[in-house]
């Protein structure tokens, strides 16, 4: 007999899981993946699953699908703590929690209205580079600007 | 060695310390071409695009005189009215077309971060003459060099910076650079307009002494260069609260009794009641002379960068 908890976590045979996403930020992290209307392969998304190191966690699994490291560290930026496990034929083969990348292009925009990026006539692809880890803090190219925590959250594209 | 030959300009805080030197220093040779005292061709040939967006008088005058002077051409607009721009050109285009009739470009914009973008898009080097809120280097080059040629230089000078400390552009680009000479900065403002921490930590972090300061009798008591800039009316909800804080920063002739005979007060001007009329007969006045620096030091800038 499955219990309800297996059936709820079904292993997969082989794909990418995203672990330890920030309750309620799952579908923000698939938002930042690319992961859309078009994804072919099975996506499974659990929320608000309880755990003992965040009290809530979300966990995503993509199955069939690598994504390269450059790709899942942009979760670190509304996630800091998610871990992205690789499965190939249900074995971990590589685990590693997700750093936020240097340089972010084109994932947040500038919550700075006045930027030169949020001028409908421009075009600019936003740019930011990273000012700290944790807590994590961003720094628009342009104009300056620094972007912490929620508000980065708030303003992905 | 240092060079600034084919640079762009966009913020302060892009210059090193010897860099800044260099550009003071080759202002004090501009200084008797820009008092009209002796002529120079040194730029003939060369064109400079002053491309303001939005107006600003004494920034582009001065850049235009600045090329003039050394013999250069100067082609602009002071005005988007009639331009493409008003037909809907994004600034990247003005950019890329202008960088082709020109060979150095001042920009003006009221968006942050636009002279970046055009630096970026261009080949020919941008000089950033204001982006909004954002950064304003030559003003802070031109405040730096009053500081060297009226406060007799700037390395362990004590430095008041006085007004709206919190929105300011001007003073936070100019208290970034004064942290690189080995300063002491004293900050006064009212309580809601102080000093962001982030550029207090910044600042300390570079190495300057930095104090903040309720009154301001106590601030210039011992100090060498009063930084004065507006407050604006607009930052108090209350106009009476206003009414009541200007009053108590500004600078009259009973508050210069105790202060330092060699004293200089700066301020970058347009002021409004900051500074007692009768303030501008005394021999710690130099906010007009300083406004005259703006040519020799925009005329180090275009030479450094068209010729090295």
């Amino acid at each position: 007999m499955i219990s309800l908890e297996e059936l709820r976590v079904r292993p997969i045979r082989e794909g990418t899981v995203i672990d330890h996403i920030k309750a309620g930020k799952a579908l923000k992290v698939l938002k930042i993946l690319g992961v859309g209307e078009d994804h072919e392969n099975i996506v499974s998304i659990v929320m608000n699953v309880p755990s003992k190191k965040m009290g809530k966690k979300d966990i995503i699994k993509l199955e069939s699908v690598f994504l390269d490291k450059e790709t899942l560290n942009k979760i670190a930026l509304i996630s800091p703590k998610a871990t992205i496990n690789i499965i190939k034929d249900f074995k971990v083969v590589e685990k590693y929690v997700v750093e936020p990348p240097s340089i972010i292009i084109g994932i947040v925009r500038c919550q700075n209205p006045r930027c030169i990026t949020n001028s409908e006539r421009e075009h600019v692809t936003p740019k930011f580079t990273l000012v700290s880890k944790e807590p994590i803090a961003i720094r628009c190219h342009y104009c300056s600007r620094i972007m912490a925590g929620e508000e980065i959250e708030k303003n992905i594209i | 060695m240092t060079s600034l030959k084919g640079r762009d300009i966009i913020s302060i805080r892009d210059l090193s310390k010897e860099e800044i030197e260099l550009i003071l220093s080759e202002a004090d040779k501009m200084l008797p071409i820009a008092e009209g005292r002796e002529t120079s061709e040194i730029l003939r040939g060369k064109i400079l695009a002053t491309l303001f967006f939005e107006p600003s008088t004494r920034t582009r005058l001065s850049f235009e005189t600045a090329m003039l002077r050394l013999g250069g051409g100067v082609i602009g607009f002071s005005t988007t009215e009639g331009t493409s721009v008003m037909k809907g050109e994004s600034l990247s285009d003005t950019i890329k077309v202008v960088e082709g009739y020109a060979d150095v470009i001042v920009i003006r914009h009221p968006y942050e971060g636009s002279a970046k973008l055009a630096a970026e898009v261009s080949a020919k080097p941008v000089i950033n003459g204001g982006d909004g809120a954002g950064q304003h280097p030559t003003q802070t080059l031109l405040d730096l060099y009053t500081m060297k040629r009226e406060a007799g230089g700037i390395d362990d000078k004590i430095i008041v910076l006085l007004g709206d400390l919190k929105y300011g552009r001007t003073v936070h680009s100019l208290s970034y650079a004064l942290a690189l000479f080995n300063t002491e900065i004293r900050l006064v403002s009212p309580p809601s307009l102080k000093m962001p921490e982030e550029i207090i930590r910044d600042l300390k972090e570079l190495g300057a002494k930095v104090k903040e300061y309720t009154s301001l009798k106590e601030a210039i008591r011992g100090a060498d260069i009063l930084y004065v800039t507006r407050i604006q009316k607009e930052r108090f909800p209350d106009p009476t609260e206003y009414i009541k804080v200007a009053g108590s920063y500004r600078i009259d002739l009973t508050i210069l009794r105790d202060v330092k005979e060699s004293l200089i007060i700066m301020h970058p001007l347009p002021r409004v009641d900051e500074i007692a009329p009768d303030v501008d007969k005394t021999k710690h006045a130099k906010y007009f002379i300083q406004s005259f620096y703006g040519v020799p030091v925009r005329m180090a800038i275009l030479k450094l960068i068209l010729v090295g």
